[in-house]
């Protein structure tokens, strides 16, 4: 715990304080509700802060869009965690690349297949609510997102007329035909991620901690992200690298790099 | 050495100003531009046959570049030497006001940007304006562009004494008044060379002294409940700490029902029996000694200490939607986790935020600021701002949407708690031995009032009876109440004058919640015209109560007309008829709404009797008002 001065602890506890209100509001105000699980470090610490949140249990069920392209160490942490912190999964299947729009780069495709399967698991079950663990340092379309962002019955983002949200007030009516995004972590950065893991013993896939010179950053599909070169093989060296570097994030993810408006039209089609 | 805590900064100021400028200039200087992004804004201001466009950084949607106008607020981090900052950037463009509120509330301090060519525009004013109701408590003002005016002083300090005389009539009074030139790096990083008659902080030295804020652990404690979680042994209030400190065993009461428990811990997970205190800006939960009627709205306060709880007040707010706030109009008013519906009694002023001039009106247009006066629904516990303990800020919701907000003066209204302690020292002289809770498991299901409303002849008494009669079939226990079994009786000494009907309607309203209370689903079939009538039945049954709007059109009511009173209405027959000659106030946010202009009725008696279950049965009570987790 030397690790940290009690700048970083307060601030560490700010943002946690932060998450668990907006859970809390999400499962108060939305129902029924459900949350993407990505596996990768940002919503496993969106997990534990779900069990903060509802005193060790998980209210609501969680989803994994499965497009049957994930590492091996992904599926195997998947098959793992739910029996020992004691949550219910869904894996859903997302529809295969074919049936995506071939306008669209190679690289963006398994985001369009999970935005498309997450559009069918929220027709078929009709969930008000899906809580999502992006957070806004971690690209310039996500840095626009609202806590509560309504979105209509096909998925769509209107980010030009956003709801006014101030004095944690949150948009929480809406109309039947629309859904809520929740998004819990939007104010976390990389490095309070990192951090938050290390302070709390969360545990993680360990694909991010570097092996023979590489680790990844930012897990996807395996055909379209890659590892980076780092020597960080514990959560330590990770936080200090992170606080060295200026290289972005997901530099590791071919999606982000395919046009200047990729991700733009992916996320305003419904895209997390 | 520990950094400062991060600070979360708002910058405004009128459009063309310079603000993307400005932010994207700090990032390159202080280092904190990712490898990539220098090159990508080089490139795209070449594209556009520009010299490097440091604006371009946050423009980052393609719509937005070419309208070269900020769309939404975009948060950025970067680092002092000192700490770390997040920049929320909000844009200048009029129509936009609604992103720039939604960054700036949640702000530490602001940075007023100016051109120094052009000096105070009206969004500097406007902008100016927002930083005072929204309680943003630290400002500096950037005076820009200072090589567009050769670094003069004395343009500089002409726009600095503008500023500073619109600033002190809103009681804002700025740290600094930095004299900066955004696309040279002038008097960001360190005092330019260019301006060496300025001997102030550079923005960097400013951002480094700024405090962060935080919520007042030294004021009263507040505590609004968010939510109530039951678990198999025990009720735990959860919520954050808004202000002041709470330690197991403290005396506390419950606003605005005023009912007194004492605290028996205070819990967080993973479970830490060694917790017995937490203060502001904590997210936790209590549990109280007695199983009071507690709910998401209620204020926990100490017992010395308490709130004023109110039923009408003032608001100076600002306006965001394109609908204007009228005098008579209904609006949700959410205060912390507290949601009611209140009323607009009047406008008293408008206010012009160019010339600060206050005028007489009966709207509020958007964007306008206005100080009305409200009453509400239900009591409400409001502390007055100078308190410090932030229950005094307030959102309006109209439909979807939140359409505005500010801050709420209670000075000048009186105290409603002795109201309420005189009621509960009558209603509670005798303890009850039986609570709501064994009733309902003796019964199977929880008590409420379905409260139908709507035209004459919209199918209220045909949808009532006949769910009472599915839900007898199905084992509940239940009554309905119309105009036949209480005008013989109860209300037998009552005629058909507007103040009859009023009374008429407050009865059936007291009887229903006292049928609820003792377990019972009642049904009540009355067209009751009057929100402020049902809202009188809700403030009798209070979380038992629903509303449910039988919606169904006058063209259709009066094609059905059943008993011909329509007609006779029409013929001037019978006189203040609703919907002919006298008004129906349909419900503003009803809990249920049977739409029965063309469906079966079948289908809108399932609808209802699905909902009814829904509320009532036990499982899905528990989980729609208080949660019930694990077995």
């Amino acid at each position: 715990m030397t690790l940290f001065d009690d700048t970083i602890n307060q601030h560490l506890d700010q943002l946690e304080a932060q998450s668990i209100y907006i859970l809390r509001e999400a499962y108060a105000k939305v129902e029924p509700l459900g949350m993407l699980w990505s596996i990768g470090k940002d919503s496993t610490t969106m997990l534990w802060l779900v069990k903060k949140a509802f005193f060790g249990r998980v209210p609501f069920p969680l989803i994994h869009l499965d497009t049957d392209m994930e590492l091996p160490e992904v599926y195997e942490f998947r098959d793992r965690m739910p029996k020992e912190w004691d949550f219910e999964l869904r894996v859903e299947n997302c529809p295969p690349e074919e049936n995506m729009d071939q306008t669209l780069p190679p690289a963006s495709r398994a985001a369009a297949r999970k935005t498309e399967g997450l559009k069918a698991l929220i027709a078929r079950e009709k969930f008000k609510g899906m809580i999502l663990g992006i957070r806004r340092d971690e690209q310039s379309m996500r840095a626009k997102e609202r806590v509560f962002s309504p979105r209509t019955l096909s998925g769509e983002w209107n980010y030009k007329d956003q709801p006014a949200e101030f004095w944690d007030q949150y948009k929480t009516d809406f109309p039947d035909d629309a859904h809520i995004r929740i998004h819990p972590l939007l104010h976390w950065t990389e490095v309070d991620i990192w951090r938050y893991t290390y302070r709390e013993n969360i545990p993680i896939v360990p694909l991010y901690l570097a092996k023979n010179g590489e680790r990844y950053r930012s897990l996807g599909e395996k055909n379209i992200t890659f590892p980076v070169k780092s020597e960080a093989d514990t959560l330590e060296k990770i936080i200090a690298e992170l606080e060295a570097t200026r290289e972005p994030e997901r530099a590791g993810r071919a999606m982000d790099h395919d046009s200047e408006d990729s991700f733009e039209r992916l996320r305003a089609s419904g895209y997390m | 050495m520990n950094k400062k805590q991060q600070l979360k900064v708002v910058i405004v100021g009128h459009v063309d100003h310079g603000k993307s400028t400005l932010i994207g200039r700090l990032l390159y200087d202080t280092g904190s531009l990712p490898e990539n992004k220098k090159a990508e804004i080089e490139a795209m201001s070449k594209k556009r046959g520009m010299e490097t466009e440091w604006s371009f950084l946050l423009d980052s949607f393609q719509a937005e570049r070419d309208q070269a106008v900020t769309i939404d607020t975009t948060q950025i981090w970067f680092k002092t030497s000192e700490r770390e900052c997040v920049i929320i950037d909000a844009p200048g463009h009029r129509e936009f006001l609604k992103n720039m509120i939604s960054g700036a509330a949640s702000a530490d301090a602001a940075i007023l940007v100016v051109d120094a060519e052009e000096g105070i525009q009206d969004q500097t004013k406007r902008h100016a304006y927002m930083l005072s109701v929204l309680g943003v408590p630290q400002v500096a003002v950037v005076i820009n562009k200072m090589d567009r005016v050769d670094y003069d002083e004395n343009v500089y300090l002409n726009v600095r004494n503008d500023v500073l005389d619109y600033l002190a009539k809103l009681e804002i009074e700025p740290s600094f008044v930095i004299p900066i030139s955004a696309r040279h790096g002038d008097g960001l990083l360190q005092n330019s060379s260019n301006t060496d008659w300025y001997d102030g902080c550079s923005l960097i030295d400013v951002l480094n002294q700024f405090h962060v804020t935080s919520r007042n652990k030294n004021a009263a404690f507040r505590f609004p409940i968010q939510d109530v979680y039951r678990f198999h042994e025990s009720r735990i209030l959860v919520g954050r700490i808004e202000s002041g400190e709470v330690r197991e065993g403290d005396k506390i009461v419950l606003s605005p029902s005023n009912e007194m428990a004492t605290v028996t811990g205070v819990k967080i997970w993973p479970d830490d029996e060694t917790k017995a205190s937490a203060q502001a800006g904590e997210v936790i939960g209590l549990t109280l000694d007695k199983p009071l009627f507690a709910e998401r709205g209620h204020v926990i306060s100490h017992e010395q200490d308490m709130p004023k709880i109110v039923s009408s007040f003032e608001m100076n707010l600002f306006w965001l939607s394109d609908e204007p706030l009228k005098v008579g109009g209904h609006y949700k008013l959410r205060t912390a986790t507290f949601e009611t519906g209140v009323t607009v009694q009047s406008i008293d002023t408008v206010l012009n935020t160019d010339t600060l001039q206050k005028t007489a009106g009966q709207e509020v247009c958007k964007l306008n600021v206005a100080k009305v006066t409200f009453r509400s629904r239900d009591l409400i516990a409001l502390d007055e701002k100078a308190l410090g303990t932030g229950l005094f800020r307030g959102v309006l919701v109209k439909g979807y949407d939140v359409v505005g907000g500010g801050n709420i003066a209670i000075e000048n209204y009186p105290d409603q708690r002795p109201v309420v302690n005189k009621r509960l020292e009558h209603i509670y002289a005798v303890d009850h031995l039986l609570d709501a809770e064994e009733r309902a498991e003796s019964y199977g299901h929880e008590g409420a009032v379905f409260w139908l409303t709507g035209l004459s002849g919209a199918g209220k008494s045909t949808v009532a009876m006949r769910v009472e009669r599915m839900l007898h079939q199905k084992g509940y226990k239940t009554y309905v109440l119309d105009g036949d079994n209480v005008r013989h009786g109860l209300n037998s000494d009552l005629g058909f004058s507007p103040e009859d009907r009023s009374e008429n309607i407050r009865r059936v309203g007291e009887v229903a919640a006292l049928m609820a209370d003792a377990g019972l689903i009642v049904i009540t079939a009355f067209i009751s015209p009057y929100r402020e009538d049902r809202d009188k039945a809700r403030r009798a049954a209070k979380s038992k109560f629903h509303e449910v709007f039988i919606d169904t059109s006058l063209e259709v009511c009066e094609t059905r007309d059943p008993k011909g009173l329509y007609k006779k209405a029409r013929d001037g027959e019978i006189k203040d008829f609703t919907g002919i000659s006298s008004p129906y106030e349909a419900p503003e946010n009803p809990d249920f709404v049977v739409n029965s202009n063309s469906q079966e009725i079948n289908d809108s008696v399932n609808q209802l009797l699905h909902y009814i279950e829904k509320q009532c049965s036990l499982v899905s009570v528990a989980h729609n008002k208080e949660k019930t987790f694990g077995t």
